[in-house]
């Protein structure tokens, strides 16, 4: 078989925007899923009366679905409700942070959970309101108790972007394709696109265990 | 200063943790609360600042009662100081931040105040120079001392202790009992859950005695310790002066 790689530095253009493209709706999803799965997990551990109910029962419905149905409901559905098109971004964004959050309210309520109770008594001591005691007290000790579990998640989400494709979305994996079909290259764009993903995830779990073990000290 | 009146509460439907407990403690007193381990002092002493709700009852704070639904308990509690067993330092702090965040953000005080402030608690506690390290850092009877400052800075008209140096090693409860005679000198109303006899009788007016959630005795301190009235406070302290 013979193998030519000149067609990645050929297009790398049309790879380089799928990467962007692949990171942007990443990054996008953590923060979006970071920051729903946090009022999730308050609703829940502040017992807010129907509310904490309401949390339990979003996080138990989206973890109980595959991701791909949350995202072509989201692609389908969702303009024949409302009676006009959604473009496939928007759509897939909104999948991954409705998706995503049902997962991180779980790691952030854990990380809460795991501040001593005394901590909350101490802050609140001083006077400072349940928010403002969850603001500067519980919180950012939660949130570096957990930010080990979060990045794992968070390399798992970078993963699992790659589902876009249904929708014809252009991540890297179907710039990668294009390519693969275009000039008749599939084994080398495949390659090459295990490799670019390979060493993407594999670096980021690597320093995921360097913050561990600083944590852990 | 602090007025408990018949006060009750309950863990559960069956195990009552303080029964009728009844206490006054005026403006610059300093009364210390001891007993035998889970007889409800800690409890008690948590109920002063509303961190543990009571069941029934009614307790009053400089003539504000915690019970009262329009009573604001946030701002009640940034004026009652309180110091915990086991310190409770915010980690993901420094020790100047430690002591200025509720004055940031309950007392609204300006940065600048607010650090004025914490160096002239921290002169005074005496841990100047450790101004900028972090909890963990720090021996316990330093964190201790700065968990004082960290309440003081508040200015508050009590301060509650409960069980101050019971987590330290011995060679640092002096330290901790130094800075709290020193308080107790210049006025302070205080209530103490300590089982340090030598600072209840150098310091107490009143030593409050209780045993399975009663308070058994409440007696001037210098009675308490020469002829208590109850056979159980005779036996607790019996158990603990002995050596």
């Amino acid at each position: 078989m013979d193998l030519d790689f000149s067609v990645i530095p050929a297009n790398s253009e049309l790879l380089w925007e799928g990467i962007k493209m692949t990171f942007l709706l990443t990054g996008l999803a953590i923060v979006g899923g970071i920051i729903l799965g946090t009022i999730l997990a308050l609703l829940r551990i502040a017992k807010v009366p129907v509310l904490a109910q309401v949390a339990a029962a979003y996080v138990n419905f989206f973890r109980s679905l595959p991701l791909i149905l949350v995202i072509f409901w989201l692609y389908f559905l969702v303009p024949l409700i409302m009676g006009q098109p959604v473009d496939a971004f928007t759509s897939v964004l909104v999948a991954f942070i409705l998706f995503e959050a049902a997962y991180y309210s779980e790691i952030i309520r854990a990380g809460i959970n795991s501040v001593s109770t005394g901590q909350l008594a101490a802050a609140r001591a001083i006077g400072m309101t349940y928010p403002q005691a969850m603001r500067y007290v519980v919180l950012p000790q939660a949130f570096r108790a957990m930010t080990p579990i979060l990045l794992t998640q968070a390399i798992i989400l970078f993963q699992d972007t790659s589902l876009v494709y249904v929708v014809g979305l252009r991540d890297f994996l179907v710039s990668a394709e294009i390519v693969a079909n275009r000039d008749q290259r599939l084994v080398e764009m495949f390659l090459f696109a295990a490799v670019v993903y390979f060493v993407i995830c594999f670096t980021a779990s690597l320093g995921v265990k360097q913050l561990q073990r600083r944590f852990a000290k | 200063m602090i007025e408990m009146n018949a006060v009750n509460k309950w863990y559960g439907k069956n195990f009552q943790v303080l029964k009728d407990c009844s206490l006054k403690v005026a403006k610059g007193e300093v009364i210390v609360v001891c007993g035998p381990s889970g007889s409800g002092k800690s409890t008690l002493i948590k109920t002063v600042n509303g961190l543990e709700p009571i069941n029934s009852g009614d307790i009053t704070v400089d003539g504000v009662s915690i019970t009262a639904k329009k009573t604001n308990l946030d701002k009640m509690r940034s004026s009652i100081g309180m110091v915990f067993q086991n310190f409770e330092l915010f980690p993901h702090m420094n020790v100047t931040d430690n002591i200025k965040i509720g004055q940031l953000k309950v007392l609204g005080r300006s940065d600048e105040a607010a650090s004025e402030k914490a160096a002239e608690l921290l002169e005074r506690v005496d841990l100047t120079e450790h101004a900028q390290k972090y909890p963990s850092q720090l021996s316990g009877g330093q964190q201790q001392r700065v968990a004082i400052a960290r309440g003081l800075a508040m200015e508050p008209k009590a301060m509650l202790f409960d069980e101050p140096t019971s987590a330290l090693d011995p060679e640092m409860i002096n330290e901790v009992l130094d800075v709290m005679v020193s308080l107790a000198g210049e006025g302070m109303t205080m209530m103490v859950v300590t089982h340090e006899m030598g600072f209840a009788r150098k310091v107490a007016d009143r030593v409050v005695f209780m045993d399975f959630g009663e308070i058994v005795e409440d007696a001037k301190s210098d009675d308490f310790f020469g002829s208590p009235r109850s056979a159980r406070a005779q036996e607790f302290l019996s158990k603990i002066l002995n050596h």
